[in-house]
């Protein structure tokens, strides 16, 4: 195969070969490396080394290199509620708290939030500048925490959850309620009238529900079924209110719109199945399905301030 | 050994190729059996209850790793988005760990307690009915099947064998009342599984259908734990940057 003498007989200027010949003729250049590939590769070398010194790198032991890098963040006590600075060694969770400061550091942000925690309801409402910040953070905040269930534009679902574009408002619309809303929690309770009133009742005080908002015409059915919610026996104006508009301090819904919250009226088609799910809540009452969240503890102030303007600003603003 | 030696000997060339590419996977894995100080130090990680081991059992069957991560990255935007990022601690009984690598649908790693059981339950069965934009499948099956729950103390007991400290000895159970209290202890005791599943799915009542307890109970009781176990409001913010 390979011939030794071959490399004897090679003249001044040519490449050098590999020394071995194939099939009697067949030969390789042995070309060597350009230099400056070669000087990467070195450098190549040099730059692992350095980075096993700087970065966390070799196991050893139960331990491992920690390296020489270090990161430097600030972080609030818990427990004493005083800033704390650090200067700790380089790791993905010490760099996160330094970009966690950068974000809080960035001016623009910084003096917007200013802004806004100082600011009451109504100067934010008024204020161009101070929306367009709480339409952009506040649709991540919105997008994160309140999409899952009232959807990512705010229609939420008929009987679960409510519909935050429209003008209807369980505990009230105005800036102040949706803050408290969203602060507190709400639970929606109606009580059963099963229990309470005769099937034919409640066929009536259905019925009087449903002209109450035009969608029967008044009967006699409707008009017994209104001395009920009127009366004592049904009691429903304590709730929804005497023109049966609802009571925002109760959760009671606005029973006079086309809007309906729990029970899904408008897409029946005939007055019988409309009747029918509005009986269906009538007999069986709200009780323990209609839970809003309390947000405090879950995030911070200012995220619910923001959070609060944003939803009345997501439509039917009172 | 000269080099030729080794070209012409098939033999004893793979088996030195095989010792050189196993180094690679040598540096990475065996250490971490000997590394202990990875594992943060923290209160409250806890196994799993008897009916959140089924839950999980039927996250796994219905392949919800395939599109759901259970892993919170320590960077920006995942800190914003799902919160803490998550530690080694609290993976620590989970066989095999669910971290994931894939996420067409968003990091589950701490999901419980961010929506409510009603939510979970409407969103599993029909989940555009929820969040229109959604590409995840129905699992209508979950609320019409019963959980079968004859062999939960037989998982839990090959759960134990990995090391997950469910109870068999009363000394066991013991060990886990100083570790864990007396309420956790009772949870991880193999011979009470089957009643204390039957009792957290009658308290509790996930899948809102009372005295039922289907599938959808279990895995709406496994979600609604996960990512709960750690009170991270009694840690300051670095407290587990020491452990990398």
């Amino acid at each position: 195969m390979s011939d030794p003498t071959q490399n004897a007989q090679q003249k001044p200027g040519e490449v050098q070969t590999t020394g071995h010949a194939w099939d009697g003729d067949l030969q390789e250049y042995n070309n060597p490396l350009p230099r400056w590939w070669l000087w990467c590769f070195y450098g190549t070398m040099v730059f692992g080394v350095l980075y096993w010194i700087y970065f966390p790198s070799w196991p050893v032991g139960g331990s491992w290199l920690k390296g020489v890098g270090t990161v430097d963040y600030t972080i609030t006590d818990k427990k004493t509620h005083q800033a704390k600075e650090q200067e700790y060694r380089w790791n993905t969770r010490s760099l996160l708290l330094s970009d966690l400061n950068e974000a809080a550091n960035n001016e623009k942000r910084k003096t917007m939030l200013a802004q806004v925690r100082a600011a009451s309801f109504d100067q934010i409402v008024k204020d161009p500048k101070m929306m367009e910040f709480v339409r952009s953070v506040g649709k991540g905040l919105f997008g994160d925490n309140c999409a899952a269930c009232h959807g990512s534009g705010g229609q939420g679902v008929v009987g679960m959850y409510p519909n935050l574009t429209d003008n209807d408002w369980l505990w009230g619309g105005a800036t102040g309620q949706i803050h408290e809303t969203l602060v507190q929690g709400r639970k929606g309770f109606m009580p059963a009238f099963g229990a309470v009133l005769k099937p034919e009742q409640l066929d009536d005080v259905a019925e009087y529900v449903l002209t109450l908002s035009n969608e029967a015409k008044p009967s006699e059915a409707s008009a017994r079924g209104k001395e009920i919610f009127h009366g004592p026996v049904g009691g429903c104006y304590y709730c929804h209110g005497a023109d049966a508009k609802g009571v925002p301090s109760q959760g009671a819904a606005n029973l006079t719109d086309k809007i309906w919250a729990i029970a899904d009226v408008p897409t029946q088609k005939t007055l019988q199945d409309k009747k029918a799910v509005v009986k269906t809540f009538v007999t069986k009452g709200v009780n323990n399905t209609r839970i809003m969240p309390a947000w405090k503890g879950r995030l911070n102030d200012d995220d619910i301030k923001l959070l609060a303007v944003y939803v009345h600003q997501l439509g039917g603003a009172q | 050994m000269r080099h030729e030696h080794i070209e012409t000997n098939s033999g004893l060339m793979i088996l030195l190729i095989l010792a050189v590419i196993s180094i690679g996977g040598l540096v990475e894995i065996v250490p971490l059996f000997y590394i202990n100080e990875t594992v943060e130090k923290v209160e409250g990680v806890r196994p799993n209850t008897p009916l959140e081991v089924r839950g999980r059992d039927l996250y796994l069957r219905e392949g919800c790793y395939l599109c759901h991560s259970q892993q919170i990255r320590p960077f920006r935007d995942e800190w914003l988005r799902y919160g803490h990022y998550s530690l080694a601690a609290e993976s620590q009984y989970d066989h095999p760990f669910q971290w994931g690598s894939k996420r067409t649908g968003p990091d589950l790693a701490r999901l419980g307690g961010k929506y409510s059981d009603q939510w979970h339950v409407q969103h599993l069965k029909a989940p555009r009915s929820v969040v229109p934009q959604s590409i995840m499948p129905n699992y209508p099956w979950l609320l019409t099947t019963k959980l079968d729950y004859s062999d939960v103390a037989d998982r839990m007991r090959a759960l134990r064998a990995t090391g997950v400290p469910y109870s068999v000895t009363q000394a066991e159970y013991e060990a886990n009342v100083k570790k864990f209290g007396q309420t956790v202890a009772d949870q991880l005791d193999i011979s009470q599984a089957e009643a204390n599943l039957l009792k957290e799915a009658r308290d509790k009542n996930f899948d809102g259908i009372a005295g039922q307890v289907t599938e959808m109970e279990a895995l709406v009781a496994y979600l609604q734990s996960l990512g709960t176990m750690v009170n991270f409001s009694q840690y300051n913010d670095d407290e587990f940057v020491k452990f990398r």
